[in-house]
């Protein structure tokens, strides 16, 4: 119906038509409230137009209209926030089971990490009907990953993780935007989204030459680091034991237990000193200036492989923590 | 039509004293609003200026008339110019300081010397960042987002840093005098219950102003201390938190939006009352409107931030404020409707913009409702629709309601009327212009075009096409009243002291007042627009 | 303001024409001080938050530095800033009963007390750039990643705690600096005998901003000399 004059872009995600059912709705309410004042309005000027001998009848208010017109807007509003809450729960909680693609912002490029291990830059070729999440950091300063086709958009921050996630529902390419001012190419900091069909995307991802999966190149920096010196995968070593504690709770040592997300995980590499493991001594070097933001995302899905989860998909949030993973736990 | 001659014209505070010390060193309110007139005129065509540009730039969807550093530098000095020097001082310092003594029935503000250098602060403001423009500009947004603003930007955010922390400083004594004017200085009989609602918008306003405006002072300082000392509040490879900033931004940045929204509502409640003779429908009810949009105005903030890493729960709790703070501005917008019925309506240039303050308020006011959707905010966030969000509430609604009131008080301002039909037709163009410049971009938003973007995708071209054409209408619209103002203070006809048969103390005395505003100090003993009281003007007094 | 008289009004040259008598205009000035000092808490207010937040964060380095601070020296000047506070309050009483002389001392004390006060701070800020603890270019906690390794800090974090510490206390000095220079007027015009017991106001809310600035210190001194001094 609009295709000549779209009000909307193409609905591409799931979540789309959610999002576009309450603008929509939004659309509407505000149509009718505009006609509704408008009128009004003319009718009033029509109708109470200055006229010789006619005096204007004071009348000095009504209670009960005020009480009125207070609380069905209210009523209404609430209505909207909820709508609003809803969709916006879903967009924040990504579900079990997504698959995981590394992004890092800079002034003015977008730079992806696939977990199967392929390199984009500025375009992002996902299969049509699986759920994909974004972890993403910037090296430099604030962006924002905007999908307009998705109806998603995050800001990309520097010095942790913010993530957004998508199922992408109808093969296609579709703009992605930087949508936060960055400097001076911010304007040309777009690419593209590439929605394949499942057949195409498999073909993709073996034809391009990779050097294994993201979390395999984390493994091998792993070793080249050192890591493994302090992080035996038994309970000798200076260091914890890396095995299993993704998205676990973890005990500190000055009491507070904090749980195992990318976040943390990307702080204890920087920054070892912020939260000590109960037990432990703060021995564990810092990273920070040492690893650059590609390779720490390739050291994080390498940790989050050690523990169990569907494949392709490694550590869930646990319960107490959905809807935070995604959260500095400084936050 | 022939001029009733004046053989000797009064003394007013135009013709009391001649001479350009008298007016640099005057501490009479209303000199100090006519310097703000001066001032912020000249800012609002700087600001202008800028967005001229940034539209002949949007014409084409490559970067083709500017480069991508000077597009970047005109969108954020047009919003710095406009807001800081332009919509936060306009109606307060010229309309606020020349009628709130008059209002009260007072002689002068409560501290005439800190009122002049609160223009003299803002005119340093001034000086220096038109100084930063010469000098090549700043490009972080107006915003100032951390760690651009801090760390990677390559030009003057000190400099514009200070000039806009100077700026807060003129803001910040303005309201103060204005606070104690009020509860201080009111005529005897003057009770709060009989104040115009003019009154109660500009308390709640500078409330505001007092309590808001020192944390972006603050906030400001404390980027200027960044980048000149290499503090390292806000810098992520140091620990420090860009989120903080933007925290500490927004704290003063939300309630700002309201400095600049009420005193326009001020307007719109003397002019409706005026021209449709009655009292404004509800008015214990609007006059607490203004204090409840103060106070629930600093809760708010983070509802620009709802992408930029908050918490899920934060996000619920200021979705959920923001729709809260959206009921009083309702409440207004239905009682100043009610008060057209019933009412004895005409049509001039100060109620044409006010027809078109309802209208253009309503609509941006209810796209706000969008905006504070989380699910739809994600969505729309930093595109056009904010864009055009605020542009419907800071133009269709702040300016409309400035030069609204422009119009309604240059009678007793000038001592002149301006030609009615010309204020008619640039009311008009406002409009028409104002429309077809933001309309189309409430869809480019959706569509996805995002903000501060010199280039952008084709397929937003032809509504970026229509926006330019509406600007250069608007822009038209602007000039004329420039030029006929400046025309009647020579040609205009002469005012007579209520030409428009309006209620408040200000009516009560000459057009233009004498210098300490009464011959008599007043004594009040009748209600907020008496309007049963007084009798229409015979016609309502129009130049043709 | 200009020189045209409306009315002639019978008041001391005190009185300035817009207000309707002395009541008048002093509640008005005491009612703006008020106000003006309550953007100041705002003011401040902003760096008590940041200050908050990394405090919170970062609570081993807000110590390690906390500690490198004079505690001596903080001490003093907080005894004297009170003291400070009492040679103003004993100025307005003074002013009320009319003893010019007595008055007269009491600011001149006031601001022997202002200038001790900003010369230990200028002690305190030469100690910090002498041990490389300005951020910036030349920071170096080195010395206190040495004393204090039961803290474990992060010499970057450690640059947060000084960053504020300096940012606090030189807006704090600056207010200082803007408080001495009113009280060298008012001493000036209290000498000329324009301060009655009928008009003092400048006197009160002088003393007013004085009475604040001190405040602000006594907040500033335990959260910046006091963190973890405990243990």
């Amino acid at each position: 119906m609009f295709d000549n004059f779209p009000l909307w872009p193409v609905r591409a995600a799931a979540g789309a038509g959610n999002v576009d059912a309450l603008y929509i709705f939004l659309l509407a309410l505000s149509a009718f409230m505009c006609a509704a004042i408008f009128t009004m309005i003319l009718v009033f000027a029509t109708k109470y137009r200055q006229r010789r001998g006619v005096e204007a009848e004071q009348i000095d208010g009504s209670s009960a209209l005020e009480i009125t017109w207070s609380i069905i807007p209210l009523g209404i509003f609430m209505v909207i926030f909820l709508w609003g809450a809803v969709i916006y729960f879903h967009e924040r909680t990504p579900p079990q089971g997504a698959s995981e693609v590394y992004v890092v912002a800079k002034q003015w490029m977008w730079k992806l990490q696939h977990q199967e291990g392929q390199r984009e830059i500025n375009e992002l070729h996902v299969p049509v009907g699986r759920d994909v999440r974004l972890i993403m950091t910037s090296q430099d300063v604030i962006h924002s990953f905007y999908v307009p086709a998705f109806r998603i958009k995050q800001d990309v921050i520097p010095g942790r993780y913010t993530t957004a996630w998508f199922r992408a529902t109808k093969p296609g390419v579709y703009h992605l935007f930087c949508s936060q001012y960055c400097g001076t190419m911010h304007s040309g900091m777009i690419g593209q989204v590439v929605v394949m069909e499942p057949a195409q995307y498999q073909a993709w991802l073996s034809g391009g030459g990779t050097t294994g999966s993201l979390a395999a190149s984390g493994e091998s920096l792993f070793q080249q680091l050192g890591c493994p010196t302090c992080h035996r995968s038994d309970t000798q070593g200076r260091g914890p034991n890396l095995v299993g504690i993704f998205g676990k709770p973890v005990q500190l040592e000055d009491g507070r237990t904090v749980v195992a997300d990318e976040n943390y995980i990307r702080e204890s590499i920087l920054s070892p000193s912020a939260k000590i493991v109960s037990g432990f001594k703060p021995i564990m070097p810092v990273f920070q200036g040492l690893v650059g933001e590609e390779q720490l995302n390739a050291l994080v899905a390498y940790i989050k492989s050690l523990s169990p989860g569907p494949s392709g998909a490694e550590g869930k949030p646990s319960p107490a923590a959905v809807g935070t993973s995604s959260q500095n736990p400084k936050e | 039509m022939a001029t009733v001659a004046v053989t000797a014209e009064r003394e007013n505070y135009l013709n009391q004293e001649y001479g350009i010390r008298s007016w640099l060193l005057t501490t009479d309110h209303k000199r100090i609003a006519l310097l703000y007139l001066a001032s912020i005129t000249f800012f609002f065509f700087v600001g202008g200026f800028f967005a001229l540009l940034i539209r002949l730039e949007l014409l084409t969807p490559a970067g083709d008339l500017v480069q991508a550093d000077t597009y970047n530098k005109l969108f954020s000095m047009h919003g710095q110019v406009m807001i800081f020097f332009f919509l936060i001082p306009s109606i307060p310092a010229v309309l606020g300081n020349f009628l709130v003594p008059l209002m009260i029935g007072a002689k002068d503000l409560a501290f005439p010397r800190i009122n002049l250098l609160s223009w003299y602060l803002y005119i340093i403001a001034g000086v220096i960042y038109v100084h930063c423009i010469l000098t090549g500009g700043v490009d972080t947004g107006w915003t100032f987002y951390t760690p651009f603003s801090t760390a990677f930007s390559n030009t003057s955010v000190i400099e514009a840093g200070i000039a806009i922390f100077i700026a807060g400083f003129s803001s910040i004594l303005t309201g103060l005098n204005f606070v104690v004017t009020i509860h201080r200085m009111r005529a005897p009989g003057m009770t709060w219950s009989r104040l115009p609602l003019f009154i109660w918008a500009h308390y709640a306003t500078s409330i505001i102003q007092l309590l808001g405006t020192p944390v972006l002072a603050i906030t400001l300082l404390l980027v200027v201390f960044e980048r000149a000392f290499n503090l390292g509040i806000f810098d992520p490879n140091r620990g420090g938190d860009p989120l903080l900033f933007q925290h500490l931004f927004w704290f003063y940045s939300h309630p700002a939006v309201y400095i600049m929204i009420l005193p326009a509502m001020a307007v719109e409640s003397e002019v409706v009352a005026c021209f449709t003779r009655k009292r404004i429908f509800g008015y214990n009810f609007v006059a607490m409107s203004s204090i409840a949009i103060a106070v629930f105005g600093f809760l708010v903030w983070a509802h620009h931030m709802f992408v930029a890493g908050i918490s899920l729960y934060s996000a619920l709790i200021f979705s959920i404020l923001s729709y809260l703070v959206a009921v009083p501005s309702a409440i207004k917008v239905f009682n100043w409707t009610a008060t057209m019925y019933k009412g004895s309506i005409s049509f001039t240039t100060p109620m044409l913009y006010a027809f078109g303050f309802i209208g253009l308020f309503t609509m941006g006011g209810l796209t706000g409702l969008f905006l504070s959707a989380l699910g739809i905010d994600v969505h729309v966030h930093d595109t056009y629709f904010v864009i055009a969000h605020f542009h419907y509430i800071m133009v269709g609604g702040a300016v409309m309601g400035y030069l609204g009131g422009l119009h309604f008080w240059w009678p007793k301002i000038s001592g002149r009327m301006y030609p009615e039909g010309w204020g008619r037709l640039a009311a008009l163009l406002v409009f028409a212009g104002f429309n077809l410049t933001f309309f189309p971009q409430f869809i480019l938003g959706y569509m996805g075009m995002p903000r501060r973007y010199w280039q952008y995708p084709p397929e937003f071209q032809v509504l970026n096409v229509l926006s330019t054409a509406g600007s250069t209408i608007l822009a038209v619209g602007y000039v004329l009243p420039m030029i006929y103002f400046l025309w009647s203070m020579r040609y205009g006809k002469i005012a007579t002291d209520n030409p428009w048969g309006a209620a408040g103390l200000e009516w009560k005395t000459t057009s233009p007042p004498p210098t300490f505003n009464f011959e008599e100090g007043p004594e009040v003993t009748w209600e907020a627009y008496n309007y049963e009281e007084i009798p229409a003007p015979a016609e309502v007094s129009v130049e043709r | 303001m200009s020189d045209s008289p409306i009315a002639v009004e019978q008041h001391g040259p005190e009185l300035l024409h817009h207000f309707a008598d002395a009541e008048q205009q002093r509640d008005a000035a005491t009612l703006g001080m008020w106000l003006f000092l309550a953007t100041e808490i705002m003011f401040f207010g902003g760096m008590f938050c940041a200050y908050l937040i990394y405090r919170f964060w970062y609570y081993n380095e807000f110590a390690a530095g906390s500690r490198s601070l004079d505690i001596w020296l903080g001490t003093i000047n907080t005894a004297v800033l009170i003291c400070s506070s009492l040679t103003v309050a004993l100025g307005v009483r003074a002013a009320q009963m009319g003893k010019r002389k007595l008055l007269v001392f009491l600011l001149l004390l006031t601001i022997v007390f202002g200038f001790a006060f900003l010369g230990i701070k200028g002690v305190e800020w030469y100690d910090k750039y002498k041990e490389h603890h300005i951020p910036g270019n030349s920071f170096n906690v080195d010395d206190l990643v040495r004393d204090y390794p039961q803290l474990h800090i992060d010499p970057r974090h450690e640059q947060i705690y000084f960053s504020l510490y300096f940012a606090m206390t030189g807006l704090h000095a600056l207010h200082m600096i803007i408080g001495v220079g009113l009280f060298v007027f008012l001493t000036y015009y209290a000498w000329k005998g324009r301060y009655t017991p009928k008009y003092y106001t400048p006197v009160e809310i002088g003393g007013l901003y004085w009475h604040f600035v001190d405040i602000v210190w006594i907040y500033l001194f335990p959260l910046l000399y006091l963190i973890d001094r405990h243990r």
